[in-house]
């Protein structure tokens, strides 16, 4: 009897082992979209729900019920190790460039079936050929940003405000914010000097170095989303950060503060685009997806909700987008870069090498143990 | 109490509490600055209840502690009544060491082999999503259950072995001998093992990251993965709430356990005769 229960309780536990590996197989159809947290129009405050929508959508016109399984990450790192993995598989992902490089040249991609995304012809001419997809087989831009220089009009004098020497600018002296991540904070220092973001040679860091060295005295801390806050009760007075980032602290500047932007040149640009992963289960389906995301009231929804840029036609030209967003807003998230191809393969991160990787770590510890 | 001891305790009270308390005040701001108190709003709960996503991660985030905590308490309550039973004295000091490892192990090990087998043997059975609701029970399980053994088996070891085994002489079976004579000894034990093993699973990052797949996102996951932006007040809304809610369970459990309340109402009685004889 004893025995028997045992190997009763044995069997079931094995079972369910099994069971699980095995995986669901459901009718309906499912796809799998793995994006950034909070970077997309979700249905809150009144705004479009993207994903329900597009269920609807997909029903009415193809007449067959679809799930889509939403998932999120933090981080392009945390993507790439969750796909890696092989323990699960998504349909479309949105990773940011350099990581399309890397996913690339891990055959970690397929190539689109454009003729299922006939949407494709909105983007923007500028946003074809960028160094991560040079032949534009792999991915299609969802949002692009630019890194620009955030200040408190109150304090600081209008005529100081250009270029990166803002920030090395003795009068602020504890005013100032730098990024608390060696890969951001090194490119301010870089930019500043003319060197190139993207060298492996180690003079360029350490001269780079040098100058982040000289700023330190200068700086009230070293921070990433802490700025927010810093910035908007006017802790601080000035920081780089991205464009569309500025006016979610605009839109909770304390009294007292005036929060302004402008762009230094050269800067960071980063592009992040949709593309479907090797693992996907039903290629089809994805491109049906990244093509419904390129149609107008998704699009604009989700400019709107991310307040970054946009490549798609769709959106940028739209008479209701320009009403909504605003003049100031349009200027600063569409600053016209003309040749925005050629800037952004000259400026933009590309990955790094892991040994380059390491020793621009290790001059990051010298700064920050100082 | 002496001054110094008083402020000694106000001081840790407030390191403890302030950050809850400022999470607590935020959740009712009308902006969406942290540094600004704008003015007083049920804007965030009335977001927090529109955001289907979020919803739906507080969904699954209960479900599967629930499943996992009822499971792991079952599951550890017989094996600690096992263990007990033990006659050998070397074989239940090696269980009890096995038992320990998942509890001593850091989650993180515990999550990548975890992962690393469900990975296995979905290939084995050639599926592409070797993770999902299943795997992340079985984890859930897997590290609760040391937590509920650790619970219970002292209440066995401290319970007077007669009852049992006067109710199997008075003709019961073994099984309903248990049933009625040692569980409600040892229902304390299992109740607190039950309670420990909902919270763990309730708060639990690590594993979960490891062990998640598509499709079935539980709240930690989610609050973590929306730092491309920043983290709405919305979460603030839902934090505030769930510290009530842990709050209100603790208050029950900890007015409905009879040992608990003898030894306060014990204390209260002290304190006072101490003051009626001073």
């Amino acid at each position: 009897m004893k025995k028997l229960t045992a190997l009763l309780l044995a069997a079931v536990l094995l079972c369910s082992v099994f069971l699980t590996g095995c995986g669901s197989k459901s009718k309906t159809l499912t796809l799998n979209v793995y994006n950034w947290g909070e970077y997309i129009s979700d249905g809150s405050d009144d705004s479009f729900d993207t994903v329900r929508e597009f269920e609807k959508w997909y029903e009415a016109e193809y007449g067959q019920k679809i799930h889509v399984n939403y998932d999120t990450y933090a981080s392009n790192e945390d993507m790439f190790a969750k796909l890696s993995s092989g323990a699960v598989s998504f349909d479309v992902v949105i990773p940011s460039d350099y990581m399309i490089a890397r996913m690339r040249e891990n055959d970690m991609l397929l190539p689109l079936n454009f003729d299922n995304i006939p949407n494709y012809r909105y983007i923007d001419e500028s946003f074809r050929g960028l160094y991560y997809d040079p032949e534009n087989v792999y991915t299609v831009p969802y949002t692009y940003g630019v890194v620009g220089v955030i200040y408190n009009a109150e304090v600081v004098d209008e005529a100081d405000a250009q270029g990166w020497d803002l920030l090395w600018n003795e009068k602020y002296r504890g005013d100032i914010l730098q990024f608390n991540n060696s890969r951001d904070a090194f490119a301010t220092a870089q930019y500043k000097l003319g060197l190139d973001v993207n060298d492996t040679a180690h003079a360029s860091w350490e001269s780079a170095l040098a100058e982040l060295k000289k700023q330190a005295p200068l700086v009230k801390s070293y921070v990433m989303d802490e700025i927010y806050n810093m910035m908007e009760s006017g802790e601080a007075a000035i920081g780089a950060y991205y464009a569309g980032d500025y006016f979610t602290m605009l839109d909770a500047q304390a009294d007292g503060v005036e929060l302004k932007f402008y762009y230094p040149d050269p800067t960071n640009y980063f592009v992040d685009a949709m593309c479907i992963p090797s693992c996907c289960q039903n290629q089809e389906l994805a491109e049906i997806f990244i093509n419904y995301m390129l149609s107008e009231e998704p699009a604009i929804a989700n400019a709107e909700y991310i307040y970054y840029a946009s490549p798609n036609a769709l959106v940028y030209e739209n008479e209701d987008y320009i009403d909504e967003m605003g003049e100031e807003a349009m200027e600063i998230l569409y600053p016209g870069i003309d040749d925005f191809g050629a800037l952004y393969n000259q400026y933009a991160y590309r990955s790094l090498d892991e040994q380059t990787l390491d020793y621009v770590n290790s001059l990051w510890e010298s700064l920050k143990i100082n | 109490m002496n001054r110094a001891s008083k402020i000694y305790t106000a001081l840790i009270m407030i390191f403890l509490f302030a950050p809850i308390a400022i999470l607590l005040v935020f959740s009712f701001n009308q902006s969406k600055s942290l540094s600004v108190f704008s003015g007083f709003s049920l804007y965030w709960y009335r977001e927090l209840f529109r955001d289907a996503e979020t919803l739906k991660a507080v969904r699954n985030t209960l479900l599967l502690a629930v499943s996992a905590s009822v499971i792991a308490t079952l599951m550890g309550t017989a094996a600690a009544v096992g263990i007990h039973r033990l006659r050998s004295r070397v074989l239940r000091s090696a269980m009890d060491t096995v038992t320990n490892i998942p509890m001593i192990n850091p989650d993180i090990i515990t999550g990548i082999s975890l992962m690393l087998m469900f990975v296995f043997v979905g290939r084995l059975f050639g599926a592409a999503t070797s993770l999902n609701f299943g795997t992340m029970l079985i984890a859930h399980i897997t590290f609760c259950l040391p937590y509920v053994i650790l619970q219970v088996l002292p209440k066995l070891q401290q319970m007077d072995k007669s009852p049992p085994e006067a109710a199997m002489d008075l003709g019961c079976t073994p099984l309903r001998a248990f049933f009625k004579a040692e569980l409600p000894e040892i229902m304390p034990g299992v109740v607190t093992g039950l309670i420990m093993a909902f919270t763990l699973s309730l708060d639990d990052f690590v594993i979960s990251y490891f062990t998640s797949g598509n499709g079935f996102q539980t709240l930690p996951i989610r609050i973590y993965n929306m730092t491309k932006k920043t983290v709405t007040p919305k979460m603030y809304a839902l934090a505030t709430i769930i510290f009530f809610v842990i709050l209100a369970l603790l208050l029950i459990s900890n007015l409905s356990d009879p040992e608990a309340a003898e030894t306060t109402r014990k204390a209260r009685k002290k304190r006072k005769a101490a003051k009626t004889k001073a």
